[in-house]
């Protein structure tokens, strides 16, 4: 049973078909389409650049995500280390030779879209993670020459989205990495001294952040500090879920939003509108699919037979479970405002295609769940 | 090598899965918070937040009312509005003050006066309430500001109306008004309630008189906005109401005209009916452009006209006192009549001097007129006539005949500015100066000098009161629809028709009687013959020769009129002076005599009054009355045009 395979399996193309998880397929779907509907509202009822482009992207990456499910495993894990090379590549090709917006350097423009490596990099670097803690051995997993690199992989990815400067997705590659690191075995005493590394690093980070990026982190903590101001998303976005109530103010009712009360509807604050459009009723329904994804990862992390598999999973899973919790901690006035889209329902080609990505390699470990993978 | 820990294996997978497990828990708790908050959020404050979403979106304003506007007797406008362009800022909808001030000084071209001007005004008032940044922009401003307004945020753009008027003629009748200030409203609890910013409110005149029923009332617009404060759509509008139109008896064009004849000198003019008190026109120099103000008259234009030495902003026909002069002649010998102190024949022989008790009391003449008889020294102006028939009869009868003729207390209702006058007696100095009454005094006010003080439309009212018989009438700018408005002259019509100019017999007496109280007739005379007299004596000072405004004179019958002159004494002449035979024109202007006309016309069937000032004019005769000829001349010529809009008005306006 543990005799090592070549990458192509046994199973016929039926087969695969047949065990793909297709809660988990159409619980993605259903988002995907409330996702469209949003986005048409968000344009005012029209079908405007984003609403169009979002379309056509949802269902190109789901077709994607279809694609790099069915590849084996074994694939992803061999080409783990060059995935993150490459992202990594990307990260730095970004710095030099980038598109500058809004006063940050994140994109390299490839003409059908504009990419943005770093969201890229937050599956990158849980697959790097999740291959090397499924090679070594869980005794040598506190030894400090096993943690230089580990530490140095997420470091170098995070140190240079901060510069963009981009803090809320080098949290987030942050946050993803570090769960992997943990699940892993990583004793909490090195998470202690890699806060205290970090923390003494961060007056450099800082010197990075752009006035309004630390303003945000002040208004966070009182945001009638500044109404008109920092505040003002903050407030405002409170205001439209709020205003929605237990039904919402209907499809394409929503006048805090389309009335520019609400600035970024369409990427951070994508869940405002939908909630103050559907109201409570509608933000537990997105609440629950998110919890259904979320509990389907997990299922395919325990099915999964190889520590690399389930290490990815149980990874990734975590990692989706922040984004969508930062996100709405952010538009709930919970968190401050960082900047981080919320998967699939956000606009952002860079975001959907690595989420796809990430789930497909999921979806692929659920497939191929008993392959031994070295 | 087989070891505990190895890097494949249940140890390892079970520890990956044990901590996975307290990843999960750690899911479900975080889970629970953010559903708890979207509980707190949408369930438990929705409301609160319904309704601040709600006032972010809608935004309300108050729209200032109309004013009505003010027209002359042929519905010509003397007050109207038009639309204006305005800028409003109201502070707390600016996110920055500062970068918006900036931005308006390069689109408008603000001075930075203004500027400081503004933000000075801004500190002073709560931040939601909006201030004017201009209430008359040019249409090139306007439209500018509309262009660049997603750039200016907290700025409105409103169209709004403003007073205008049309002639300057009427300034001093119809006032004017200005912006609202502390002290209106705290005298007037309407525009309180109203709190319209920058709403305009009736300084002076009519504008003031009327400003109540005139201003009109609030309406308001509620706005959908979105986050720029860009009106998006319209969710309700109540216009308000917009004020009371007035009607006045005033006629524009002898308005204009007799504001063109006085326009070179200081003074005013009155033209009434002697039968209704319609107030023709009433007009005062200098004058002043009412223009100027509704939008916020200059520091320097304001203080011009307060330091000019004549006094552009006093309405001098009702504000203006003045010694009546030798106008008070008429009533000086009517009293003597009514009294019985005098007769028609009693004579005095006029030396051009009197000695009384020592004082020495002068004849305008110097060498004296002769022997005079009542008809003759009303035509003549003799002083030293009237010193003696006002040594006869006393201050006091004379003073109760004057007030009935309407002087000394206010001719109009309601209209603030204007003043009372002084008929002096004894009980009056006694009570007002702490002396007794001399007897020399007594002279002075029979020539109308003294502490006798009248305004032009005083000595207009009783010009009138003589030319229609002696009849009480109210004299009235406003037009209303008061039923009695026409009585007296249908009750005079009737005793016409009823042919009877014998009133001491009995049955027409009971007549009369009835006539009187059914028409509201209110005769101010005893023995009507006397009144006659004096008419005739005045027709005498016109048209004959030898009167005091026979230069003047029609000779046409049908612009002849009979009037009085008035010289009223600013300061006495020193007895060089007098031996000099110092001529009015000598003398520093301040100091010349005040110049006085009063007239009724036509002779022949009298209607109108009039009474004309021309400040330290220097003669009744020279100055004003000729002025007097010429207004009469128009107002007569527009006599026909006027009946006809009068029978065809009816009783309604």
């Amino acid at each position: 049973m543990f005799a090592p395979r070549s990458i192509q399996s046994n199973n016929s193309f039926r087969e695969k078909l047949f065990s793909m998880d297709y809660i988990l397929v159409f619980a993605i779907l259903i988002l995907g389409i409330i996702s469209m509907f949003t986005m048409y509202s968000t344009a005012g009822g029209t079908y405007d650049y984003h609403t169009k482009s979002h379309i056509l992207r949802f269902f190109i990456f789901f077709l994607l995500f279809f694609i790099v499910s069915f590849f084996n495993i074994r694939f992803w894990h061999q080409t783990s280390t060059l995935i993150y090379l490459f992202f990594f590549l990307l990260l730095l090709g970004v710095k030099y030779f980038g598109l500058t917006s809004s006063g940050s350097q994140r994109w390299i423009n490839f003409y059908f879209m504009n990419l943005q490596p770093s969201e890229l990099m937050k599956i990158g670097v849980i697959l790097f993670l999740a291959k090397y803690y499924g090679r070594i051995q869980t005794s040598d997993v506190n030894q400090v020459r096993y943690l230089f690199l580990p530490i140095a992989s997420l470091m170098a990815p995070v140190l240079l989205v901060v510069t963009q400067p981009d803090l809320g997705t080098s949290i987030l590659i942050a946050a993803g990495g570090s769960v992997v690191i943990w699940l892993a075995g990583v004793r909490i005493k090195f998470f202690a001294y890699l806060s205290i590394i970090f923390i003494s690093v961060l007056p450099i980070a800082i010197s990075f952040l752009k006035p309004y990026q630390k303003a945000r982190i002040l208004t966070f903590l009182n945001p009638d500090r500044d109404p008109l101001g920092a505040g003002y998303q903050i407030i405002q976005s409170k205001i439209a879920i709020g205003s929605g109530g237990l039904f919402g103010k209907g499809f394409l009712n929503g006048s805090q939003s389309y009335l520019d009360f609400l600035p970024e509807k369409h990427t951070d604050f994508i869940f405002t509108l939908f909630s103050e459009e559907f109201g409570f009723l509608g933000s537990t329904f997105i609440l629950l699919l998110y919890t259904l994804i979320i509990y389907r990862l997990v299922v395919i992390g325990n099915e999964t037979r190889s520590n690399f598999g389930k290490l990815y999973c149980y990874g990734f899973s975590t990692a989706f479970f922040i984004y969508v919790v930062v996100n709405m901690g952010m538009v709930l006035g919970l968190l401050p405002i960082v900047g981080a889209p919320l998967p699939i329902m956000s606009y952002g080609g860079s975001s959907m295609l690595s989420i796809m990505f990430g789930l497909g390699i999921a979806m692929s470990c659920r497939i191929y769940k008993d392959e031994v993978v070295n | 090598m087989n070891r505990l820990n190895s890097s494949v294996g249940p140890a390892k997978t079970k520890m990956i899965s044990r901590r996975m497990f307290i990843l999960s828990v750690a899911k479900v708790v975080v889970f629970t918070g953010i559903f708890g908050r979207l509980i707190s959020l949408q369930i438990n404050e929705s409301s609160k937040y319904r309704t601040l979403s709600d006032k972010n979106r809608f935004r309300e304003w108050k729209l200032a009312p109309q004013r009505g506007t003010i027209k002359d007797y042929f519905n010509k406008e003397i007050a109207s509005n038009e639309k204006v362009y305005q800028l409003h800022i109201t502070p707390e909808n600016s996110s920055n003050l500062i970068k918006l001030f900036s931005r308006l000084k390069s689109i408008l071209n603000l001075s930075d006066k203004k500027i400081s001007y503004l933000k000075r005004k801004i500190a002073k008032q709560k931040p939601w309430e909006p201030i004017i940044v201009s209430d008359n922009l040019s249409w090139s401003d306007f439209s500018r500001i509309n262009l660049f307004l997603h750039e200016l945020q907290g700025v409105e753009p409103i169209v709004s109306v403003a007073r205008v008027y049309p002639d300057k003629s009427t300034s001093h009748l119809v006032g004017y008004v200005s912006q609202i200030s502390a002290k209106d409203l705290k005298r007037n609890e309407y525009l309180r309630e109203m709190s319209v910013t920058g709403i305009a409110v009736g300084k002076t005149g009519l504008e003031s008189m009327l400003d109540k029923n005139i201003i009109g009332e609030v309406g308001f617009q509620r706005y959908e906005v979105n986050a720029f404060g860009k009106r998006i759509r319209q969710i309700q509008i109540d216009k308000g109401q917009t004020g009371k139109n007035y009607k006045t008896t005033i006629d524009l064009e002898i308005q204009k005209f007799a504001s063109k004849q006085i326009a070179n000198v200081s003074g005013a003019v009155c033209v009434m009916d002697i039968f209704n008190g319609d107030i023709i026109a009433m007009t005062s120099s200098p004058t002043y452009d009412p223009n100027a103000f509704v939008h916020g008259i200059s520091n320097t234009e304001w203080k011009y006209l307060l330091d000019h030495r004549d006094k552009p902003l006093i309405n001098k026909a009702v504000s203006g006192l003045y010694p009546p002069g030798s106008t008070i002649k008429t009533i000086v010998a009517l009293s003597a009549l009514e009294n019985n102190v005098a007769k028609t024949s009693t004579k005095v022989k006029c030396k051009g001097v009197i000695d009384f008790y020592g004082e020495k009391f002068h004849c305008w003449k110097k060498k004296g007129h002769g022997l005079m008889d009542m008809r003759s020294a009303i035509q003549r102006s003799c002083d030293v006539y009237f010193y003696e028939i006002a040594r006869r009869l006393g201050v006091d009868r004379l003073s109760v005949t004057a007030k009935k003729f309407g002087l000394g207390k206010k001719t109009l209702e309601g209209y603030s500015e204007e003043k009372s006058g002084v008929v002096p007696n004894t009980a009056w100095k006694k009570k007002f100066i702490g002396q007794n009454w001399y007897l020399g005094e007594t002279l002075h006010s029979g020539i109308g000098q003294g502490y006798f003080q009248s305004t032009p439309i005083q000595l207009c009212l009783m010009t009138a009161q003589l030319a229609n018989g002696g009849y009480e009438i109210q004299p009235k700018i406003i037009l209303n629809d008061d039923k009695n408005r026409n009585s007296l002259k249908q009750y005079l019509a009737s005793l016409k028709e009823s042919d009877s100019e014998d009133l001491t017999k009995p049955n027409q007496k009971l007549t009369t009687n009835l006539m009187v109280s059914q028409f509201l007739a209110k005769p101010l005379f005893k023995n009507q013959e006397n009144i006659n007299f004096i008419k005739d004596a005045m027709f005498a000072a016109t048209n004959e020769p030898g009167g005091t405004s026979y230069r003047s004179r029609f000779k046409s019958k049908k612009f002849m009129f009979a009037g009085k002159t008035g010289s009223s004494q600013v300061i006495r002449f020193t007895e060089a002076q007098r031996e000099a035979e110092v001529k009015q024109n000598e003398i520093d202007y301040k100091q010349r005599d005040h110049a006085l006309f009063i007239a009724f016309a036509p002779v022949s069937n009298p209607k109108y009054a009039i009474s004309v000032i021309v400040e330290h004019g220097g003669s009744g005769s020279s100055a004003a009355a000729p002025v007097a000829q010429k207004i009469i001349k128009k107002v007569i010529e527009r006599d026909e045009m006027r009946s006809k809009n009068y029978n065809l008005l009816g009783e309604k306006i």
